[in-house]
């Protein structure tokens, strides 16, 4: 029943595949240090499905931008699958977040200019790979998301859920072993939300490993295990033994091309 | 890249088990091992993204590239200018004897420049150009008179040079005759009234192709009878050599001219290059003549046409290097335009910057992406300016003389500058990008 075990049973298996010790984060304001975190200790295995809760300005950004590579600890480690990610260069970092990691951003993120097909494409315009073979991952990506009717369409014509599940279509496209959401839903209204952690669900279930930060308990309540985060400091680590199903939920509401209202940004 | 290298040095975890390969989840196929976008492919890839993005600002990449537009045009405008400049002085110094000298009355010092001939000085006489034919060297030698006459022949009359030369000036000059005869020796010491009529003079008095030789046209009054028409020339550097008049040199002196002096003697060579040794020889000779010893007192000057033309050509080139450093100028200005511009662009673009770099661009793919857009833009520019260069020097060659000449080299340098430009400006620009913070980016709006 609990995953952990699961894993850890399962010999060769028995790593984490994020594994956070004593991190540290300040940022720098002048002379003003801001404690960001505060040594925080954190063990992701693989398949699971996380949720960073706690008040705003609690320092979940701020882990889950060091998780993406996206920014350096002020001290501390972060193993990425055992690797040593201080330890990587600027161009390895930049492969990391290309090949091992997706990140979707609250705000969605997307280029304006170009189609949902194109932004889906751009992180396998950063590797070598033939432009006909990009599209046809681009598209699969979209269809797992349930989009791939809304290919040539720009963010503008789509809605705020339609945008958000592009974008999670973009962190996918490179076959990730890590994905991040900085509050996925947080610009979503409830019904999108729910429509959004169904199809975080569905990749979870298919072996993809989810840390997604949140401050709604509904939301939460989604996942197999919360972490709570206050002043920068892991307050709370708790499984949730029966999490919400999303699917189940959906069933007898909409169908997922058409939903909520258009968002024009 | 060497992502799954175990962990080194981390004696606190020393205790776990190695790790797992990388599990990779089962909702897409694995993506096979691609070597990063490199060479053609990026430069392809990037040279795409960059014309759609400047298509999608058209007005603001125009204005953009209006400095490299009018630099290159400009360059390429100022050299052909030149070139065409270039061509009309050395057309000139072909219609002339590169082998002729001019003698002029009248001494160098004063007001620095040549004394104007007629009148002005009475030092030249016709015994001097005599002496002069005796020197060796000098194939001809005429004593030489400018007058402006009003010429009147039936009820038509034309105002042209009326010049007075003795017979071997048909040599000096190089003119054939189409009718009649060049002025005789026998013309020359009686005084004749005859005149040898240009083509261009034959055609306003008599008509084209009239053959007047025997008939009568007054000058200023007085009646010469016309013995020879001269082969036609043509225009030669802006300047019809056709529109002349010779009559006897003596003939000139009594009836035109009413003075004693002679105008000027003009000699020529053997050859060009005992140009300057006829030269030697004329000032030492006319220096003992005129009982000069100093040479900064002499009473004459001597002109030779070839240092006059090279000179000019001189001139000419530096007056090129003049324009052309002028419209390279406003290249840099336009470079500098690029560089702004790009720099608004980098700082409005903060955030697809940031979005780039979360995905995994390295810092190379950004630099490479802003780079061959400051590229395109001023290799578009380029572009624009070498179709506009050339046809604004044609343009310009239609309110001048000059001939339009297009030097395919000029054409080639300007669009390399056009190009070294976008480099040169788009690096700081570029550097800029790729070094922000992808942090930093995303937040902003
Ligand atoms: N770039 C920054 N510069 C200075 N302080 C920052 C910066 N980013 C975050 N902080 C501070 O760090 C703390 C944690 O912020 P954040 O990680 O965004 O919290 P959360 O995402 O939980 O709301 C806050 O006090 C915030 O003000
Ligand atoms: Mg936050």
């Amino acid at each position: 029943m609990e995953q952990r075990e699961q894993w850890q049973a399962d010999g060769h298996r028995a790593y984490p595949l994020v594994r956070v010790r004593q991190l540290v984060k300040n940022y720098y304001l002048g002379h003003t240090i801001v404690p960001a975190l505060r040594g925080v200790d954190l063990d992701v295995w693989p398949g699971e499905l996380v949720a960073l809760m706690g008040p705003s300005g609690s320092g979940k950004s701020t882990f889950m931008n060091l998780l993406g590579c996206l920014d350096q600890p002020t001290a501390g480690r972060y193993l990425l699958s055992g690797v040593p990610v201080d330890e990587l260069s600027p161009n390895e970092l930049a492969d990391v977040r290309n090949r091992s990691i997706g990140f979707v951003f609250q705000n969605f993120n997307l280029l304006p200019w170009m189609t949902a097909l194109e932004n889906v494409e751009l992180p396998l315009t950063y590797m070598q790979m033939p432009a006909e073979e990009r599209r046809r991952r681009a598209e699969m990506a979209l269809t797992l998301v349930g989009l791939r009717t809304r290919a040539h369409h720009r963010p503008t014509e789509l809605s705020g859920g339609q945008q958000q599940r592009v974008a999670i279509a973009r962190a996918l496209v490179t076959s990730p072993t890590l994905l991040l959401a900085d509050e996925p839903t947080g610009n979503l209204d409830s019904q999108t939300s729910v429509q959004i952690m169904g199809i975080l669900q569905e990749l979870n279930r298919r072996g993809l490993t989810i840390i997604l930060v949140t401050h709604e308990a509904d939301i939460a309540a989604y996942c197999r295990r919360q972490v709570r985060f206050r002043d920068g400091r892991v307050v709370g680590d708790t499984l949730n033994s029966e999490p919400l199903e999303a699917r189940l939920q959906l069933t007898h509401d909409h169908d997922h091309e058409q939903e909520g209202r258009k968002v024009t940004s | 890249m060497s992502f799954l290298r175990p962990e080194t040095g981390a004696s606190q975890h020393a205790t776990l088990p190695q790790p797992a390969p990388l599990e990779r989840s089962a909702f897409l196929p694995p993506v096979h091992a691609y070597r990063r976008a490199r060479g053609f492919s990026a430069v392809y890839q990037g040279t795409r993204s960059a014309l759609r993005a400047l298509r999608a600002n058209a007005l603001r990449s125009l204005l953009t590239s209006l400095g490299i537009i009018i630099g290159v045009g400009a360059v390429i405008m100022m050299i052909s200018i030149s070139e065409g400049n270039a061509a009309a002085i050395n057309q000139r110094l072909s219609a002339l004897n590169p082998t002729q000298l001019t003698i002029f009355p009248g001494s160098a010092r004063g007001t620095g420049g040549v004394s104007s001939g007629l009148g002005s000085a009475q030092s030249l006489t016709l015994d001097d150009a005599n002496a002069i034919a005796q020197l060796s060297h000098v194939t001809a030698v005429s004593p030489l008179i400018n007058a402006q006459g009003q010429l009147v022949a039936g009820d038509q009359n034309w105002s042209t040079s009326v010049v007075g030369v003795a017979p071997p000036y048909q040599q000096i000059g190089g003119w054939q005759l189409q009718d009649g005869s060049f002025i005789s020796q026998d013309d020359e010491d009686s005084g004749h009234t005859v005149a040898v009529l240009g083509q261009t003079v034959v055609d306003n008095l008599f008509g084209p192709g009239a053959d007047p030789v025997g008939q009568s046209v007054r000058i200023n009054g007085v009646p010469f009878t016309v013995i020879g028409v001269l082969a036609p020339k043509g225009t030669t550097g802006g300047r019809n050599a056709d529109d002349v008049v010779y009559v006897p040199y003596t003939t000139a002196r009594q009836r035109l001219s009413g003075g004693r002096s002679l105008g000027q003697i003009v000699l020529t060579a053997d050859s060009t290059s005992n140009v300057g040794l006829v030269q030697n020889e004329v000032e030492q000779l006319l220096e003992q003549r005129h009982n000069i010893a100093n040479p900064q007192l002499d009473d004459f000057q001597i002109s030779n046409q070839l240092q006059v033309l090279q000179s000019v050509q001189g001139t000419n080139q530096a007056l090129t290097i003049l324009l052309v450093s002028v419209a390279s100028v406003s290249l840099v200005v336009g470079g500098i335009g690029i560089m702004n511009i790009m720099l608004v662009s980098v700082t409005e673009r903060t955030r697809e910057i940031g979005i780039r770099i979360a995905i995994g661009a390295r810092p190379r793919d950004v630099m490479t992406q802003f780079l061959i857009e400051a590229l395109v833009l001023s290799i578009l520019g380029g572009l624009i300016g070498i179709v506009l260069g050339p046809v604004g020097a044609w343009v310009l060659t239609h309110f001048t003389t000059t001939p339009f000449v297009l030097d395919p080299l000029s054409v080639l340098l300007a669009f390399g500058v056009s190009a070294l430009v976008g480099v040169v400006f788009g690096f700081y620009p570029a550097q800029r990008a790729a070094r922000l913070d992808p942090i930093v980016a995303l937040r902003t709006e």
